[in-house]
């Protein structure tokens, strides 16, 4: 049977990925291989379309195997596989956090907490970057930048950051109208010239 | 808890939905989003709130983006709230992921496509740099968040500490200032039950 057998290797991919969509890759590659549902290759493929395509690279790319594998229907189950278990965890986690709200030692765990969230969102920024920004690979970024700093450099995605951010944080722009114009600005400066 | 007629419910999905049409990046990317839209706009969740939705969304397995959907949907308006939130930001890559699977027998993006997202990439950074000069402020109220802060992007670029450890170290911290910096505990316990 397909689909619970969809429904349950996506479950356990959902249940022992800590750290979000990137962090199940190995695991994916594990499951597609073992079940021969997919080559190693036909899933770099889909990792990259799911990069492309909006929402979570977890459900795009579970939506994609369960598709190849079972239809529309394969393609539901593997995403309601995929997010099944974080659900019913922090179902448990809420439970326990309203009922602790105010209780001091939760109040201190949290305050550890927070600068730690902090930290992992600008760290997000720096690896985003890091592919955005640069034309070469890490490690020739920083030979690259004293030898050569216009070709190491994009430019164009320079541009676009400063733009970005001003519209944000001087602007406050809606962030989706920011995403739709940063589109067609990649599509002019990359594409038109 | 708020009410949870379906209209209520359905608006819930239908923000959800919009978020997840524009999620690029990760979950992160969909920061700015939510502050927009469901704080700013909805003013369902409140600004020092969504730090800690964020540090379940991490501590908890799985995808960010579904974790903070169904912890925010949670909030609104209980468990059921949790599955139209989630349902609402899972279903336009469910569509999207699809409709490119039936239709492309090779996987490979135009030009055109190529293009426009070298132009987003850029703009989800500086949504993100953004989201994370906004948080400071409600964040970090002391020299002890500061050094938190700086030591967690320093473990997590350069030696790829997972993000399941950082959370617990950070837990750890505060445990460690309760239990041995009592007057300090004190203090900010005293501070954060006063908000």
């Amino acid at each position: 049977m397909i689909y619970l057998k969809l429904l349950w290797e996506f479950a356990k991919i959902g249940l022992f990925s800590f750290g979000g969509g990137y962090a199940m890759i190995p695991m994916l590659q594990g499951v597609v291989t073992e079940n021969s549902w997919l080559t190693l290759e036909q899933l770099a493929d889909i990792i990259v379309i799911a990069e492309m395509t909006p929402g979570p690279i977890a459900v795009n790319t579970a939506t994609f195997v369960g598709y190849k594998m079972g239809g529309l229907l394969g393609g539901i189950i593997a995403t309601t596989g995929v997010a099944l278990p974080s659900m019913l965890l922090i179902f448990l986690v809420s439970k326990l956090l309203i009922r602790y709200n105010r209780h001091p030692g939760k109040i201190m765990v949290f305050y550890g907490i927070r600068p730690v969230v902090l930290g992992m969102i600008m760290a997000a920024a720096f690896v985003i970057a890091k592919t955005a920004l640069f034309t070469k690979e890490t490690v020739a970024v920083f030979t690259g930048l004293f030898k050569n700093p216009v070709h190491t450099v994009s430019i164009g995605a320079v541009v676009i950051l400063v733009l970005a951010l001003i519209s944000q944080l001087r602007f406050k722009l809606n962030p989706i109208l920011t995403i739709v114009l940063g589109g067609f600005t990649g599509i002019l400066f990359y594409h038109v010239f | 808890m708020k009410k949870t007629s379906f209209k209520y419910l359905l608006e819930i999905f239908a923000l959800f939905f919009k978020i997840g049409s524009f999620t690029f990046g990760g979950g992160f990317a969909m920061i700015p989003m939510i502050e927009k839209e469901v704080i700013e706009k909805k003013g369902w969740v409140k600004k020092e709130e969504l730090m800690d939705i964020f540090a379940v969304s991490q501590t908890v397995p799985g995808a960010i983006a579904i974790n903070t959907a169904t912890c925010i949907g949670v909030k609104l308006a209980g468990r059921i709230g949790a599955v139209f939130a989630t349902a609402g930001i899972i279903l336009p890559s469910l569509i999207i992921i699809t409709l490119i699977a039936s239709l492309f027998t090779t996987l490979e993006a135009g030009p055109v496509i190529n293009a426009a997202m070298e132009g987003i990439q850029p703009v989800v950074v500086a949504l993100i740099v953004t989201a994370a000069v906004r948080m400071w402020k409600t964040t970090i109220n002391d020299v002890v968040g500061v050094l938190i802060a700086i030591v967690t992007v320093v473990l997590i670029t350069v030696f790829d500490v997972s993000a399941i450890v950082m959370i617990l170290l950070g837990a750890l911290t505060g445990m460690v200032i309760n239990r041995f910096f009592p007057d300090k505990a004190k203090k900010i316990v005293k501070k954060e039950l006063s908000e």
